[in-house]
């Protein structure tokens, strides 16, 4: 695996190759699966994430707790009465990030890329670049390799836990993730891969995790939204050949040193940012927590647990 | 780590910290007891402590127990399916300290004359860290097949357990032997790259020498 973006490049250049082709190498080596293997299970994952956001613009199903439902279909409708002003690959970008999104929230199949929480990301930017692009689900594969190798970049630097870093950690990487893909499906060289990185992540750096009543729901399908749209905006300014000053990795290390800063509250416990809001206090107490299908009678309430401990919010590291 | 560990896993959501890391946890806590639990405590800490319930944690957990991967479509009525198959599960909110990672579970768990314990924290994109198995200190990432060999502590007792991997040509990533004193109890941490053969565990179980073997299988892609 690798651990700089700066690696992925250096090996790209000198073997004269897309970054895709390395990551895929790098992976046979590491996993011993052959080629053939490697793309029969990335057509595998894809099949996967453009059934989640088929699903999710089709159906107006509500989410586990009702706060979501239908909004990916709302927009999608939109989008084909041709009312947005930013072009229908943005609008079907903003529609395909929020389909994944709604049936992770009602815990349907999905691919973590990199975690749940950011899943609606490369999925939108792939298949609406697909769509836009005629690309190949060839194509598409060896946009899952560049994104996985950034995304083996992040970890192995930084983290894509939300709980551990806050949501630019999980979105952040996503968007970056997706950016790099994006890039690199639309020719861009590896350098121009790295700076989709660059540009992405600097754009999300700070960007707490406050999940209104600690559900991957409020603001998480929004956040994908913004993600997606960011790593569009990222890929583009790389692709014009833009630099921007700070070197992927060096952002990635920050964002990293940023997350294991952050304060307990904004990293994915529910007890700060929208979370805490008068209104999302409010939903919290509101939503619908069990379905007639789930049945809790034999599980102890952690809840009512907490409630006889006195409250002390220790600082978990990560 | 594979590239389909970040294009990955295939899971059930909302979230693959709280759903998918979580049952992967109540996986190798069910390999460390070494049959399906008929009683399991789980204790929440950190985060998991504040938001288990809407990420579906407690089903992800009881899934795991009851032996189902990331995908299984059960996930969301696990409960359920525990109540069918006799398993009582009991939560509670933990604090384990300020060093500890933000996403750790606690597991005890009981099954006719067994017991087993298990800590591990779940660190992200389904990814797991095992920190302690049966009272012992580990560190497993279940990105390799492992087997948990307590033994008593006499010559020769690690060549015969990696004589029988070489045989089956399981290449053997990392192995560590500690002991807490010298002629007592021993234990044996091999991890492996291929699958370890169900007839060398039961061969491994088969000598004198051997208290318990456990195994706990790869959890990664």
């Amino acid at each position: 695996m690798f651990d700089s973006v700066k690696g992925i490049v250096a090996r790209a250049e000198a073997a004269g190759s897309p970054v895709w082709r390395v990551v895929l190498d790098e992976e046979m080596e590491d996993s011993g699966r052959s080629e053939d293997e490697v793309r029969t299970r990335l057509a595998e994952r894809l099949g996967t994430m453009r059934e989640a956001v088929e699903r999710g613009l089709e159906s107006d199903a509500p989410s586990v707790s009702g706060l979501l439902g239908g909004g990916a279909r709302r927009f999608e409708a939109w989008r084909k009465e041709g009312h947005a002003l930013a072009g229908d690959f943005i609008a079907r970008v903003i529609a395909r990030a929020q389909a994944t999104m709604e049936v992770n929230a009602r815990m349907g199949t999905i691919v973590a890329t990199p975690t749940a929480g950011s899943s609606g990301i490369l999925p939108a930017v792939l298949f609406s670049a697909a769509e836009e692009l005629d690309l190949s689900d060839d194509d598409l594969a060896q946009g899952l390799l560049v994104a996985a190798g950034i995304g083996q970049v992040i970890i192995a630097r930084a983290s894509v836990s939300g709980a551990a870093g806050g949501c630019q950690a999980e979105t952040g990487s996503a968007a970056a993730m997706a950016a790099g893909a994006l890039t690199e499906l639309r020719g861009g060289d590896p350098e121009s891969v790295a700076q989709s990185v660059a540009f992405t992540l600097q754009g999300m750096l700070g960007l707490i995790c406050d999940p209104v009543g600690g559900l991957v729901e409020v603001p998480c399908l929004t956040r994908n939204v913004s993600g997606a749209v960011q790593a569009v905006a990222a890929s583009e300014m790389a692709l014009a050949g833009l630099k921007f000053p700070i070197p992927a990795d060096e952002v990635i290390d920050v964002m990293g040193q940023i997350g294991a800063e952050m304060d307990e509250r904004y990293r994915e416990t529910a007890k700060g940012g929208l979370a805490t809001t008068p209104t999302g206090r409010r939903l919290a107490q509101e939503v619908r927590w069990e379905g007639p299908e789930f049945d809790n009678t034999n599980v102890a309430r952690a809840e009512d647990l907490a409630a006889s401990k006195p409250e002390e919010p220790g600082r978990g590291g990560a | 780590m594979s590239v389909f560990d970040v294009i990955g896993p295939r899971m059930v959501g909302p979230s693959s910290s709280h759903t998918a890391g979580a049952l992967r946890l109540g996986l190798l806590a069910g390999a460390a007891l070494g049959t399906t639990p008929k009683r399991a405590t789980v204790g929440l800490h950190g985060s998991f402590a504040t938001t288990y319930r809407g990420h579906g944690t407690d089903r992800a957990v009881v899934a795991g127990l009851l032996g189902m991967a990331p995908d299984d479509e059960r996930i969301p009525r696990s409960l359920q399916v525990a109540r069918e198959k006799g398993l009582e599960v009991a939560f509670e909110v933990i604090d384990l300290g300020p060093g500890v990672h933000p996403n750790t579970l606690t597991f005890a768990l009981e099954a006719d004359e067994r017991t087993g314990t298990l800590t591990g924290s779940s660190v992200g994109g389904g990814a797991v860290k095992v920190t302690e198995v049966n009272g012992r200190e580990v560190e497993i990432t279940g990105e390799f097949d492992t087997l948990l060999v307590v033994a008593d502590d006499v010559p020769g007792t690690t060549a015969q357990v990696t004589r029988l991997l070489a045989e089956r040509a399981v290449n053997i990533a990392f192995l560590e032997v500690t002991r807490r004193k010298r002629g007592g109890e021993a234990t044996m941490i091999v991890q492996a790259d291929q699958s370890i053969p169900r007839d060398v565990i039961e061969a491994v179980q088969g000598f004198e020498w051997v208290k318990s073997v456990r195994r706990l299988q790869k959890v990664t892609e």
